[in-house]
């Protein structure tokens, strides 16, 4: 029966995949990767009971983790980004030809 | 560090400070115990270490001011999550009879609502539970005003109803 | 009770789990390749995020019975409960931030989307 998880999740993953080759946008694409992080998670702990080896579920937890922290710092990074190409468009806006900074 | 100023209802003796410092202290002393499975005295001094670390911080943080760490709240929090998981397995189908459904029949609503909440901690459990939920997305949460996004106008009618704005007061005050 | 009895239960038991749990994770992952947009697609993804991790999570901890695993199983899905609907909300957030509307007219007909 673990089987049947196993092949859904890769399938999801696989899906993911597909979303995180067309997905339009960057957003898109950070959503696939927090997707495929907790599919990741659920592998792990899943393939924890198949092996029979109770310490994957630990590295389940930390991926957990990982993936989280990785999530959020993406998207600050692209925040921060975003903020300052707003305040390069509101300077271009409003001294538009002269000096160059 | 000097203390910020609490809400009125947050300040209250040390003693009910050390007994929440004592309940966190607690729940990482097992969480230490259960990962580490060691009982050898430098790896439990390292625990003892991590744990002084992290009540530190989070004394530091202000945390011990909410009410957060204590009994009460956690057995409530238990009874607020056999609902909250009630209402997601629901919308969980009803997402899934969407998604399965050659049509795809959505109906992409924003509703924004204003919550009687005013704690951050009320206010973050509120936006956390709305995005658990299947079909109902917090978009932003700025200064008590939630903007939602929901996938059908069922679930932005259920969100703007405020049984949930309602449940999550009544975690800390009720 | 009889003690093969009661373990050929559990077995059913966390075979339904499973079951419905790997269900769930691959409904949200056709969700998220159908919907026609970013917000849609994240409604999408936290179907596999809740019901898909916890089913699955709960399958085992079915399996694993009274045990260290369990505590670990149930560490694992009450992590994955609580960063979820936060990286959630942050990545919904940074992208209201960078101008991708919700495009959710209040009474619109979303007749377009096939």
């Amino acid at each position: 029966m673990y089987y049947v998880v196993t092949f859904a999740t890769l399938v999801t993953m696989a899906l993911a995949l597909i979303r995180a080759l067309i997905g339009p946008t960057v957003y898109d694409r950070v959503l696939t990767v927090n997707m495929f992080g907790t599919k990741t998670v659920l592998l792990l702990s899943v393939i924890a009971f198949l092996a029979g080896r109770p310490d994957f579920l630990d590295l389940a937890l930390a991926y957990a983790l990982i993936n989280f922290i990785g999530v959020l710092a993406v998207l600050e990074f692209f925040k921060s980004r975003e903020v300052r190409r707003q305040q390069e468009r509101d300077v271009e806006q409003e001294n538009p030809p002269g000096e160059t900074g | 560090m000097s203390r910020a100023s609490d809400s009125p209802a947050d300040s209250q003796s040390a003693g009910t400070r050390l007994s929440r410092v004592i309940v966190l202290g607690v729940l990482l002393a097992a969480a230490w115990l259960l990962w580490s499975g060691y009982f050898k005295p430098l790896i439990l001094m390292f625990g003892a270490f991590s744990c002084a670390i992290v009540l530190i911080t989070a004394y530091r943080m202000h945390l011990f001011d909410s009410d957060v760490f204590e009994l009460r709240f956690i057995s409530r929090l238990f009874r607020f999550w056999a609902w909250l998981g009630n209402e997601v397995v629901r919308s969980s189908l009803e997402v899934t009879r969407i998604v399965l459904n050659p049509k795809l029949p959505i109906k992409p609503t924003v509703v924004e609502i204003d919550s009687h909440c005013e704690h951050p901690v009320d206010l973050t459990i509120l936006g956390n539970s709305i995005t658990l939920t299947p079909g109902t997305l917090t978009l932003s949460i700025d200064n008590r005003r939630f903007t939602v996004h929901a996938l059908t106008e069922n679930g932005a009618r259920d969100i703007a109803g405020g049984e949930m704005d309602r449940r999550v007061r009544a975690l800390r005050s009720g | 009770m009889d003690q093969g009895l009661i373990n050929f239960v559990l077995d059913i038991i966390s075979w339904i789990l499973l079951t419905a749990g790997a269900f769930f994770v691959l409904v949200g992952g056709v969700g998220a390749l159908r919907m026609p947009n970013l917000y849609t697609r994240m409604h999408a993804a936290s179907v596999t995020d809740t019901m898909g991790a916890a089913l699955v999570l709960g399958g085992m901890m079915v399996q694993a019975g009274l045990s260290l695993a369990t505590i670990k199983l149930a560490a694992i899905l009450l992590f994955l409960l609580i960063t979820s609907p936060t990286s959630s909300y942050a990545l919904a957030h940074a992208a209201l931030l960078a101008g991708i509307k919700p495009d959710a007219g209040r009474a619109a007909d979303p007749e377009g989307h096939a």
